[in-house]
């Protein structure tokens, strides 16, 4: 006698545990192989490129922080950048300084969740999690102390920052990295050896340099699959000229490389923040600039930053208005998740929920 | 009239019961008085499944908040006690869903065969000296068969519910349970040989010391397969949240999803009491005839202790790499504590037959020295099998662009 069978096709999304949102896949599975993806988006979107064309070139930082909520601080510096070369402008050095720290401490806050939350897809019931939320929710204080808000802070302003950060931020700061550096010590000590993580992720959804870079995947992603690539060398922005940092490369390509990358890359934040707080010299923390900007009509600009989940740029095109003409936004999230079909086919479920951990996708800045 | 309960009754050794059909007997009917403490008997162990479930959460959700740097829930009564029943309480106002395609009866039928076998199993618990309601002679086969309901009862939520992931979590959790009954039993036949009796009272009186420092292989196996029968971490692939939302019992509400959660949770607390039983010595311990059931709930807590432990600190198994541990791991483990109960049990016993503590003192050193070696041995076996080679750093070169030095 033979058994019949047949491949079941699943909705995974856009309401599901660990989808990262709102992202949704219909995956038909064999038994518990994945034999074919089809991701569906759309179900975030809010139109943020349309409502920049409606608001003035300030407005507009708010706008950018609601779209990869993890990283705000990031967001704003890509876009401010973007601004101020349509303008021709450059901040004052302190503003660059101010900018670099908040930008690592956002990036150690986005790795946290990321890595928190691999972990949780992992199975391990909340207790990486809570390690990673524990100091996550410092950073977040730190950030309230800059500019009144925890996540989307829209603390940084075309031409400079919002303001200066207050007196008593530098040594709550210091109290944080000394704490930060036990904490995350007890976590590496936690994971990063783990058997059961190793071989849940050692070997599993590899994704070759060459796919990689076809697919123009960037940031962790990218540098796990070998490819030595960190817009904050090749192209260095505000202070990442000034200061010293390694750039950590995956030598297996698969999902534990993406998450080791990811762990190695918060010990160079931190190491930038270091350098930064050495670094910083008093001066103005914004350039004086009128209060509605008007770039030269016919103006372009692509401001670009290595944001937490890989390149992150916006390009502005300008008629001489209050508004920008364009505003295109390329996310890293959504160029990142064109490898899905690579990453998920010929896996086994329990790896799917895994590989999209590893590539750490938010749906605030898919959809957009 | 006064009844008589023969003294080969099971349910003889049972001194409440005894006591119950005593009273009940003096006015009524003997086969009713017989029925009657029979009931009586049953409310009580019921209500301990229950209530031991209740505790079971708290315990669980307050340890984990502890595990986590969380304070866990402390609203309620003391300590946040009194959650449980208010979970209950909200459970209860629930609308209780049956989805559009489900097999009714079947569904509806689940929760109660899933607390059911939990309840049978502590028929022959000796919660303390003589108080198992019924002192079977093949007690550990007893549990063993009564155990197996549940996989049947998960399997049934799976296929009624009408839901692709609960058919995931059916699957996957059958596979499971199947793959680890084998050590599971294996492991307890060195148990019943050194007690040479399946009788949960007997097994406890055997322990003039703890089976778990006699076979600590045993336990270990034990310990393992029970953490994959209870779907608990890192095993618990059925009810995998991240990946298949709540597996079989994602279509559950109401009192239905009550009930099953405190079969889950009361599963802990029976399978953490068996455990006691079987290798932490049960009820034996100082002043065991007035403190019995004190040293048998401490005995208890510490294995669920140990559970709860497990779940906060462990990721999650693959499903393939589970059953890898069962067939290539446990298994010669549970085989090589058989093989070497068996021998030492052969070599030591006196001429009657029976073991003398210097005997199973002896046993405790050869079988910890054994358990060591086999435990490093096959798992660096099944270890092995999964090596990588670190690929060469990636000579991509992005058109365009120059390359920066690899640090």
């Amino acid at each position: 006698m033979t058994i019949r069978t047949e491949p079941m096709t699943v909705n995974v999304g856009p309401q599901h545990p660990s989808t990262h949102g709102v992202f949704r896949v219909r995956i038909t599975f064999d038994g518990e192989d994945i034999v074919e993806v089809e991701p569906v988006f759309g179900y975030l979107h809010r139109g943020t490129e349309k409502l920049a064309e409606e608001r003035n070139y300030v407005q507009v930082v708010t706008l950018t922080d609601r779209l990869d909520y993890t990283s705000s601080m990031i967001n704003n510096q890509a876009y401010c950048i973007a601004v101020e070369r349509l303008l021709g402008v450059e901040p004052p050095p302190r503003a660059k300084y101010l900018r670099t720290l908040t930008a690592e401490l956002q990036r150690i806050a986005a790795h946290l969740i990321a890595v928190g939350f691999f972990v949780q897809e992992l199975g391990a019931f909340g207790t990486p999690l809570m390690y990673a939320f524990r100091s996550r929710e410092r950073i977040l204080e730190l950030f309230e102390m800059l500019c009144g808000a925890r996540i989307t802070v829209s603390y940084m302003r075309p031409g400079g920052v919002f303001a200066d950060a207050p007196r008593e931020f530098w040594p709550a700061l210091d109290r944080f990295l000394e704490d930060f550096e036990v904490e995350f010590a007890e976590m590496e000590q936690l994971l990063l050896e783990n058997e059961i993580l190793m071989i849940r992720t050692r070997g599993v959804s590899p994704i070759p340099p060459e796919v990689a870079v076809n697919n123009s995947v960037s940031g962790p992603v990218l540098r796990a699959s070998g490819v030595n690539w960190d817009w904050r060398k090749q192209d260095p922005y505000d202070a990442y000229d000034q200061v010293e940092f390694d750039v950590p490369v995956g030598s297996h390509w698969d999902n534990y490389d993406r998450f080791w990358v990811r762990i190695q890359e918060v010990h160079q934040s931190l190491r930038i923040i270091r350098q930064c707080i050495e670094q910083i010299e008093p001066g103005p923390a914004r350039l004086e600039l009128p209060l509605v900007l008007r770039p030269d009509p016919g103006r372009e600009a692509y401001g670009r930053v290595e944001a937490s989940k890989g390149e992150l740029a916006f390009y502005l095109v300008s008629d001489g208005g209050i508004a920008p003409y364009r505003c295109k936004i390329r996310s890293p999230s959504l160029i990142n998740l064109t490898i899905i079909e690579e990453l998920l086919v010929g896996w086994k479920l329990a790896d799917m929920i895994v590989s999209l951990g590893s590539i750490d996708i938010n749906m605030g800045e898919v959809d957009r | 009239m006064s009844c008589q309960l023969a003294a080969d009754n099971v349910l003889y050794a049972n001194g409440l019961y005894r006591l119950v059909y005593d009273l009940v007997g003096t006015i009524l009917p003997c086969w009713l008085s017989y029925v009657i403490a029979g009931l009586v008997m049953i409310f009580v162990l019921v209500n301990a499944v229950l209530l031991g479930a209740a505790v079971i959460t708290w315990a669980e959700r307050r340890l984990l908040g502890r595990f986590q740097n969380r304070v866990g829930p402390n609203r309620w009564g003391p300590f946040g006690l009194f959650q449980p029943l208010a979970d209950l309480l909200k459970l209860l106002t629930k609308e209780d869903l049956t989805p559009d395609g489900a097999d009714k009866p079947v569904f509806a039928l689940v929760p109660i065969l899933m607390v059911a076998p939990l309840v049978m199993m502590t028929a022959v618990i000796p919660f303390a000296e003589n108080t198992s309601l019924a002192a079977l002679n093949v007690g550990v086969l007893y549990i063993l068969a009564v155990s197996s309901i549940t996989s049947i009862a998960i399997f049934m939520a799976g296929w009624s519910s009408n839901n692709r992931y609960a058919m995931f979590g059916a699957a996957r959790s059958v596979a499971v349970l199947i793959s680890y009954e084998v050590p599971v039993v294996l492991s307890l036949l060195g148990v019943v040989m050194v007690a040479a009796s399946m009788s949960l009272g007997s097994i406890v009186e055997a322990q003039v010391l703890p089976f778990f420092l006699v076979q600590p292989l045993a336990f270990f196996v034990f310990m393992a397969g029970m953490s994959a029968e209870l779907n608990r971490s890192p095993f618990d692939v059925a009810e995998a949240e991240s990946e298949i939302i709540a597996g079989y019992h994602t279509e559950y509400s109401g009192v239905k999803f009550a009930l099953i959660q405190a079969a889950e949770f009361g599963g802990v607390g029976v399978v953490s009491a068996i455990a006691a039983t079987l290798f932490l010595g049960g009820w034996s311990g100082p002043w065991s005839e007035y403190l019995g059931w004190l040293w048998f709930l401490i005995k208890t807590g510490a294995i669920v202790f140990l559970f709860i432990w497990f779940r906060a600190t462990y990721p999650r198994l693959r499903i393939d790499q589970i059953m890898a541990v069962s067939w290539k791991f446990l298994l010669p483990l549970s085989l090589v504590n058989l093989a070497a109960v068996t021998l030492e049990v052969f070599l030591l016993r006196g001429p009657e037959g029976v073991l003398t503590t210097g005997d199973l003192g002896i046993m405790a050193v050869i079988n910890v020295v054994v358990t060591v070696v086999a435990i490093w041995v096959f798992g660096n076996l099944i270890r092995d099998r999964v090596k990588f080679q670190a690929r060469q750093p990636s000579d991509v070169v992005v058109p365009g662009v120059t390359t920066i030095e690899v640090h």
